[in-house]
């Protein structure tokens, strides 16, 4: 180990003066001082983090006045109701579909762009990025207003083809789609940036390759880009897959879990319980259930990404 | 199998023409080595063979057929690239039979030509492992291995001992003549190496500026460049030119380099020059092997003359003399145990019976 200071032990020394050395002797070593600078970061953590999941933890167990310790009570009361289970239904659709779609609107628009000549991407690049740079809640508003039933565009313009008026937040299967829409509308272009960089890392030459060997368009992206891009689509879509599961604020604004609890997934479904309906351990049993299902779905995708890396 | 064929092709970029309209006859099972300073439009026209870049005018034939708006893949080609563009995430097996199995041969013969072509390459233990296993040599030999398996007219190499090291692009270079010997493959390479153009092609062609300079065998070539590009870049180090022009003094030739230096030529050489205005300005080529130490016979059309040396270079088997004359740096070749030293004076021997005579304005060898 080079970064252990090599110091004689001093044979006979008082023992204070040991202490003292041994503290040097820390304070010398890489891994302290890099330790020592991580602190901030590690205690900020600590504190807005870890502190909230284990009160979380510590909250989920306990009565609605939070004055007697119930153990597993609250997931019991939750398994039992039906609304639980919708929940459950409505996040898996919701983060599953929405992510699908981002992946593949991402991938097909980042296509798109990486064949754009140079000069005109960049301007491109950053014209489709809009709708993942303006704040959600912003643009959730914008959305809700073009779902309005009587006076919106949407509506409006279907009108001249004889459609609607659609109840684009009423029905509980609109409402679903109008929310899986926005959260792809909002998401793809992440995907789209990050497979655009992925792409770029592809050499050419494989590609010229394979054209020579006789790859279609077709077979060059299923033989060439995919595998290429298997890591990059892969922790995209794992980080994607939590953000989207634990997404709040689109449903919120949009439908704020209507009609009749058909668009509530985890998040609002918990601030509902937790926050409107005075019953915060039961909120924090709720919110606790996205935890298993995002740790397996990231052990998952996690081993495939490792095993990849050390293949290749 | 099959011939190649160039006619007045012409590559544009933009308003930049990177290849000026070249005629090339490639015949069957030959080995054609395009070289050429960087930017010469070698690699342009090989990748245009390929049907990797579009041609601006002219025709490319393969087997007789024009291939211009053929798609690389029904050319029937085969090209190994400079960073040998293996897939990573195949083994060596799959990247070799990837083409066969796009044209979805039977796996039975996949399997046999594969195993042919490893053997042939010798990477047969390495069947199994991924590009990223493999030394920069073994890579090389995979991306032959891919070239070969598919049997095709013709292969296409672009600079690819480029990323090797010295000692193992020499056994490479043998390697790809050995394949060469055994599948008889019409092959166009192309490098910026004058050492593998010279040692590996039937025939080299000399690339300069988007035009051909010189199509012919090594030795010819080497011994009988036709322009002084051609003198200059075939040959390491490179022929040296001094400017000199040409004088009858009472009835012989002779070649005059500066006032105090000018030698008679040899029978063979005045014939040749004789014709020849004595006004213009020219070049006397001379390749640094026929700039020697003087001996103390002196063949005929062998001329002395002193000099003092600024570096010499030990090379073992030979040593390199720098030296200035007449302000033209020269370089000569003398024997290890001349005596040559840096800074010492020195009597060099000078073979006219080797010597070129340039056209120093127009740059052809006369």
């Amino acid at each position: 180990m080079a970064d252990v200071a090599l110091q004689p032990d001093s044979v006979g020394a008082a023992q204070p003066v040991r202490k003292r050395s041994g503290l040097k002797k820390a304070l010398k070593r890489k891994s302290t001082a890099a330790f020592l600078m991580t602190l901030p970061l590690i205690i900020l953590i600590a504190l807005l983090v870890l502190y909230p999941a284990f009160y979380s933890l510590h909250l989920a167990t306990l009565n609605k006045s939070m004055q007697r310790f119930v153990g597993l009570g609250n997931f019991e009361f939750l398994f039992k109701r039906d609304t639980f289970w919708l929940v459950v239904k409505q996040s898996c659709i919701f983060a599953i579909t929405a992510v699908l779609f981002k992946a593949l609107i991402g991938f097909i628009v980042a296509h798109f762009v990486h064949n754009i000549p140079a000069k005109g991407q960049r301007k491109w690049r950053g014209m489709l990025l809009v709708p993942w740079v303006i704040p959600p809640a912003m643009s959730t508003l914008a959305w809700l207003w073009l779902f309005d039933p009587s006076y919106s565009a949407f509506n409006y313009t279907l009108s001249f083809f004889g459609i609607g008026p659609i109840p684009w937040t009423g029905d509980a299967d609109w409402a679903r789609f109008s929310v899986i829409l926005v959260n792809v509308w909002y998401g793809a272009p992440f995907f789209m940036i990050m497979y655009l960089a992925s792409l770029k890392s592809v050499p050419e030459q494989l590609y010229e390759a394979a054209a020579i060997d006789g790859a279609n368009w077709w077979q060059r992206i299923w033989y060439v880009t995919l595998p290429m891009m298997r890591n990059i689509i892969a922790i995209t879509t794992l980080f994607s897959l939590i953000v989207t599961f634990a997404n709040f604020d689109i449903v919120r604004i949009l439908t704020a879990g209507g009609p009749l609890d058909h668009t509530h997934i985890f998040a609002t479904w918990a601030f509902r319980i937790g926050i409107e309906g005075s019953d915060i351990p039961l909120g924090a049993s709720v919110s606790l259930f996205m935890v298993p299902i995002l740790a397996v779905a990231a052990i998952f995708i996690l081993r495939d990404v490792n095993k990849r890396g050390n293949e290749s | 199998m099959a011939d190649v064929a160039l006619r007045k092709v012409v590559k544009r970029y933009d308003d930049v023409e990177a290849v000026r309209g070249i005629d090339l006859d490639i015949a069957d099972h030959e080995f054609i080595v395009l070289v050429g300073p960087s930017g010469c439009g070698k690699s342009t026209t090989l990748r245009m063979i390929a049907g990797l870049e579009d041609i601006s005018d002219g025709d490319i034939m393969i087997g007789g057929d024009i291939v211009n708006d053929v798609p690389p893949k029904d050319r029937d080609i085969a090209m190994v690239f400079q960073n040998y563009a293996l897939y990573p995430h195949m083994t060596v097996a799959e990247n070799m039979s990837f083409g066969l199995r796009l044209k979805h041969y039977p796996k039975a013969e996949i399997k046999a030509r594969v195993t042919e072509a490893a053997r042939l390459l010798d990477i047969t233990d390495l069947i199994d492992r991924k590009p990223k296993q493999l030394s920069g040599g073994q890579r090389q030999r995979v991306a032959m291995g891919r070239a070969i398996v598919r049997n095709p007219k013709v292969f296409l190499f672009d600079e690819p001992l480029s990323n090797l090291d010295a000692k193992l692009r020499v056994q490479m270079r043998i390697e790809i003549k050995k394949v060469h010997q055994k599948v008889r493959t019409t092959t166009v390479y192309v490098t910026h190496d004058q050492v593998e153009a010279m040692t590996l092609a039937d025939r080299v062609v000399v690339m300069n500026k988007g035009r051909i300079e010189q199509i012919g065998t090594p030795n010819e070539l080497y011994h009988r460049p036709a322009t002084r590009f051609v003198a200059g870049f075939i040959g390491s180090p490179a022929m040296n030119f001094l400017p000199c022009r040409l004088e009858d003094v009472g009835g012989t030739l002779q070649i005059r380099l500066t006032d105090r230096i000018a030698f008679a030529l040899p029978p063979a050489r005045a014939a040749r020059y004789n014709s020849l205005p004595r006004t213009d300005k020219l070049l006397l080529g001379l390749r640094p092997e026929h700039l020697t130490e003087a001996h103390a016979h002196l063949g005929p059309g062998v001329e002395t003359f002193d000099t003092v040396l600024d570096v010499t270079e030990p090379m073992g088997m030979e040593t390199l003399v720098y030296f200035v004359l007449e302000g033209t740096p020269v370089c000569g070749r003398v024997d290890p145990n001349a005596g040559a030293k840096d800074g010492a004076p020195m009597r060099l021997a000078m073979d006219l019976n080797n010597m070129h005579l340039l056209n120093e304005a127009t740059g052809v060898v006369l």
